[in-house]
């Protein structure tokens, strides 16, 4: 792995070999899973295209005109053309806003995912391998986290940024509030699952014998380990995704988010929220169908992920 | 005499994406009222899928593809699974590796067996109870009376197999089909519990299928073997006569590759090259050939029947008679290996 | 295969080769199974100690094999891992070539020490790593130990390893679950060879395996041990595999060394009443339809084992003094047993078979 032996033999390519995979075809053998990963693959790649493929930049206040405010979509009596789903309250297209929304809400629930996987992973490879008094604290640590439900850390989290900041550098810190509060309150999933893969993969020969050679305990654990214990990982993340989204979008909506000049999601449906009972419907129906399809189709990957993964369930 | 067990021609196949997988072939053996057969083979010869079709609980996607299985002249391959359930446990006695799988670790020893008596049988729970303390009394269980209230767990791996031994015998069934009953045991009481199981089958005149790799045990404990390789039969015949002059070049391998107690102990142990095929790799032809000392042309074309010797019968060309001779220094080799060689002899007249 | 010759046979740095090379004295282990302490105040449960093992001495010539036989609860993996360096012993030593293995100080030193001793585990598909390579598997050592000078060296020796055990150099590039079982065994060995070892501890290094297979590795350490000069602690359940590898054998009953004796005599004259129940209770092909003297009992928990000589319960020859006086170590022609009936008297009325 680390060192691989150079092959003179012909060796299958990375591609043949996944499309070879147990889990290639078990991929294949599941529409809805197919399903779920093209509707994520367009939802990320036309976040990632936005500036290109919207039809206008909703962040740019030359282009807005306030005589545009409150169109309904394209399609009602009322519909302009060029505006398909219609516009917000100050002139922008819905359409455009929900791409560049998804924008803000992918990254922000990539960037927390990563941090939280960091951070769980390590500690629960530390907790598991390390034992003793190490694991106790960091597990004792784990569970005073579990008993504050993550919205709750989070507002803690961005009241405390919020207070020391001051209001205007605090929008340029804004992202790394958000990715910090909800990727601190997600942590203890990963460092709990890993822990326990550690226990049991600890004990396994292989791991007897990468002693035996006097090899390093964090050699052990990020050479032998970790490779081993990956699979749970990456279930947990990928169904973290969703959920670190839908967090985003929540407190977005609650308002301790981001601004609305620079809208995820969840600041769109709040926009949107107000207009509600006046008529406007599409300001927040279609941001909240955009979220509840993104968060749909990246939990259903993660869950036939975790069945796939799972032998017990073959 | 009816066999008491009747296996016809029996195939299982497993279809997976990689194409349908044939984990037992043609296979046929007769159990004898009374009689302990021993099955053995290495790890996916398929001695444990022949038991789970007899019992009729293959794992899914298994699945019985053709052939008969018949219980005492009746079929059991094609019930219904309630019927299947009642031949289950009345007629056909189940004792598994792991005596922990038999047992419900939440209800007492005394309820699982008078459960299992009350099922098959009419009686009322006293003498329900009574009979299940006499069957823990015949296992040898010491202070029955008072473990009836005991847990599974309350008892060591030797007593519990006792338990589930008495549990296979409440129904008095006519066949016991006992799949690896003392590998999770330690020798000294392995002895004790193969000695138990085949004096209580012998006092009731049950049957015993008796599956293991352990070809000691057989030795001790069968009356005939069937010997399995990739799926199909190898030999069958009286342990003694498979056990001293194995006909099939792979029984004769394995008997000379098991270090005995007896014997020279530094001798080199015969070896077998290779291993096992996978289920999805099994050779054209004889399914050992590419493993076989004495293969010769035929056995790369063509697949063997059972043909019959002077001892046992064994799935190898060497053995039919009115089979293409092997090459002469093939045929000297396997003559000198003991194996009675009869393909190109005019008459069979080596028997 | 001629480079793997002269880099194990390089001038030893010990005593001279009279000299055992592996000397095991008073070897014990004590586990605490006890719960929390907060939770033995609030049920007022004791401590719960198990000794694993228990004075266990024995040492082992240079090139021989010593095999120690037991059942579950013996404490032969305890041994085991003390001996190779996996476990802390609580009392005792473990010295190889006059060098205690668990006194040494200095990394150096240790880890010069541990490349001396591998060991070959019992379960072959545990014991490689399933996301590694197979030459990733065997460099590691070589890398660890620094033993080759460059890539190409190591590689070398790799492609060298795998012929060693009979397997293709071009495997290398394969993960472990291409190969069966006894195919993965064999890396398992390769591995254990590739620092260059003089002793290796092989623990129940067939009982995974099939029958046929089994053969094969079998042989195939003995071919190893004969090219290569090593020396074997063979650990194993097996009385019939033991018969053919040992040079030396002996017999753990709950921890304690009950008898050990050179391997022809003991399988031809057991002396230990536990020793000649084993022997009786094996399933042997050669033993075909032979009734059998039954056996009583099971092992003892090993946490409250019974008092006095751990076998009493179960011995047919049991003497008062068995229930309380733990037997000392006679010594009986080249055999060495823990029992009462050798401690010179003459127990002819308790003793009916005793020789």
């Amino acid at each position: 792995m680390t060192d691989a032996i150079r092959v003179k033999e012909e060796q299958p390519g990375v591609l043949s070999r996944i499309l070879r995979s147990d889990l290639f075809y078990s991929f294949r053998r599941s529409p809805i899973t197919v399903i779920s990963a093209a509707v994520t693959l367009v939802l990320i790649l036309a976040a990632l295209f936005a500036p290109w493929i919207a039809p206008h930049d909703p962040f740019d206040p030359a282009s807005l005109d306030i005589m545009n405010s409150l169109l309904p979509p394209q399609w009602t009596a009322d519909g302009q053309a060029g505006f398909l789903l219609g516009t917000d309250d100050q002139g922008r297209d819905v359409l455009s806003t929900i791409l560049y929304g998804m924008r803000i809400s992918l990254a922000v629930g990539f960037a927390s995912v990563v941090l939280a996987m960091a951070l769980g992973v390590t500690l629960g490879l530390i907790a598991g391998y390390v034992g003793g008094i190490t694991d106790t604290i960091i597990m004792r640590v784990a569970d005073v986290q579990l008993t504050f439900p993550a919205i709750l850390t989070a507002l803690l989290i961005d009241g405390v940024a919020r207070a020391l900041a001051g209001p205007q550098a605090y929008e340029e810190i804004v992202f790394f509030v958000l990715v910090l509060s909800i990727g601190l309150s997600f942590w203890v999933q990963y460092a709990r699952t890993v822990r326990g893969s550690v226990l049991v993969e600890a004990n396994k020969e292989y791991v007897l014998a990468a002693r035996l050679i006097g090899l390093r305990s964090s050699a052990i654990m990020f050479r032998h380990v970790l490779p081993n214990v990956v699979g749970p990982v990456l279930v947990i993340a990928t169904i973290n995704l969703a959920l670190a989204i839908i967090t985003e979008a929540t407190l977005s909506f609650l308002g301790v988010g981001v601004p609305p000049t620079q809208p995820s999601l969840g600041t769109l449906i709040r926009i949107g929220n107000d207009y509600l009972f006046s008529g406007e419907w599409w300001v927040t129906i279609f941001p909240g169908i955009t979220l509840a399809i993104l968060a749909l189709a990246v939990n259903l990957l993660g869950d036939w992920l975790r069945d796939a993964l799972n032998p017990k369930l073959r | 005499m009816t066999a008491t067990l009747s296996v016809r021609n029996l195939r299982v196949e497993i279809p997976t994406r990689h194409g349908v997988l044939t984990a037992i072939d043609d296979l046929s053996f007769d159990i004898a009222p009374g009689e302990v057969l021993g099955v053995v083979g290495e790890s996916g010869a398929g001695k444990s899928i022949t038991g789970s079709a007899i019992i009729g609980l293959l794992d899914p996607p298994g699945r019985i593809a053709g052939g008969e299985i018949l219980l005492g002249g009746e079929r059991i391959d094609n019930l219904a699974p309630p019927a299947m359930r009642r031949v289950r446990g009345k007629r056909i006695g189940m004792i598994f590796q792991d005596p922990l799988t038999s047992l419900n670790p939440l209800y007492r020893v005394g309820d699982q067996l008078t459960q299992t008596i009350l099922t098959h049988e009419k009686m009322t729970a006293r003498a329900a109870l009574d009979k299940a303390e006499r069957l823990l009394v015949e296992v040898g269980i010491p202070a029955a009376g008072a473990r009836l209230s005991s847990y599974p767990h309350q008892f060591s791996g030797g007593m519990r197999q006792r338990v589930v031994i008495a549990l296979a015998l409440a129904a008095d069934p006519e066949l016991v089909v006992a799949d690896e009953p003392t590998t999770a045991l330690d020798v000294s009481v392995q002895a004790q519990v193969i000695s138990l199981l085949k004096r209580l089958c012998k006092d009731r005149g049950a049957s015993v299928m008796l599956i293991t790799h352990d070809m000691g045990v057989i030795a001790e404990t069968a009356d005939r073997v069937c010997v399995l390789y990739a799926g199909r039969l190898a030999e069958i015949g009286k342990v003694r006569d498979v056990v001293k002059h194995p006909q099939h070049p792979y029984t004769h391998g394995l008997m000379t590759a098991i270090p005995s107690l007896k014997g020279d102990p530094d001798a080199r142990l015969e070896q077998i090259p290779g291993s096992m095929p996978r289920l999805g790799a099994i050779p054209e032809g004889c399914a050992f050939n590419p493993r076989c000392g004495f293969r010769f042309e035929r056995c790369r074309a063509e697949r063997p029947a059972a043909y019959p010797t002077s001892r046992s019968e064994a799935s190898c060309f060497l053995l039919d008679a009115a089979g293409a001779a092997p090459p002469p220094e093939t045929a000297a080799a396997a003559r000198a290996a003991g194996i009675e060689v009869r393909a190109g002899a005019p008459t069979g007249a080596d028997a | 295969m001629s480079a793997a010759e002269t880099r194990t046979a390089r001038p030893a740095i010990s005593p001279p080769d009279t000299a055992p090379l592996v000397e095991i004295e008073g070897l014990g282990r004590v586990f605490d199974l006890s719960k929390r302490w907060l939770n033995r105040v609030l049920d007022g449960s004791g401590k719960v100690m198990l000794t694993a093992v228990d004075g266990v001495s024995l040492s082992i010539e240079r090139g021989g094999t010593y095999a120690l036989v037991g059942e579950s609860g013996s404490g032969k993996s305890t041994i085991a891992k003390m001996v190779v360096g996996l476990l802390p012993p609580t009392s005792g030593s473990v010295h190889i070539a006059g060098a205690d293995i668990w006194a040494e100080r200095g990394l150096a030193r240790q880890r010069q020490l541990h490349r001396r001793i591998q060991m070959i585990f019992q379960d072959p598909y545990a014991s490689l790593n399933p996301r590694w390579r197979v030459g990733s598997i065997l460099a590691e050592p070589i890398k660890a130990f620094g033993l080759a000078a460059d890539a190409a060296a190591r590689e070398a020796r790799v492609g060298e390893l795998l012929s060693l055990v009979g397997l293709d150099p071009r495997d290398s590039a394969k993960f472990p679950h291409e190969f069966s079982g006894g195919q993965r065994q064999r890396i398992a060995i390769a591995r254990a060879l590739a620092s260059e070892p003089e002793f290796i501890v092989c623990d129940e290094p067939t009982s995974a395996l099939d029958v046929s297979v089994q053969a094969q590795v079998l042989n195939l350490l003995r071919d190893l041990q004969q090219r290569l000069g090593l020396t074997y602690l063979f650990i194993s359940h097996n009385l019939a595999v033991v018969r053919h590898m040992a040079t030396r054998v002996g017999v753990l009953y709950l921890g304690r060394l009950v008898e050990e004796a050179p391997a022809r005599e003991l399988f031809a004259a057991p002396k230990h009443p536990y020793t000649k129940m084993l022997l009786d209770a094996v399933p042997d092909i050669g033993m075909e339809g032979v009734e059998r003297p039954s056996i009583a009992g099971e092992i003892p928990n090993p946490i409250n084992p019974p008092s006095g000589c751990h076998f009493h319960p179960r011995c047919p020859h049991v003497m008062p003094q068995c229930r309380t006086v733990v037997p000392p170590s006679y010594a009986v022609g080249d055999a060495k047993v823990l029992c009462h009936l050798y401690d010179g008297t003459d127990h002819a009325g308790t003793a009916r078979s005793a020789p």
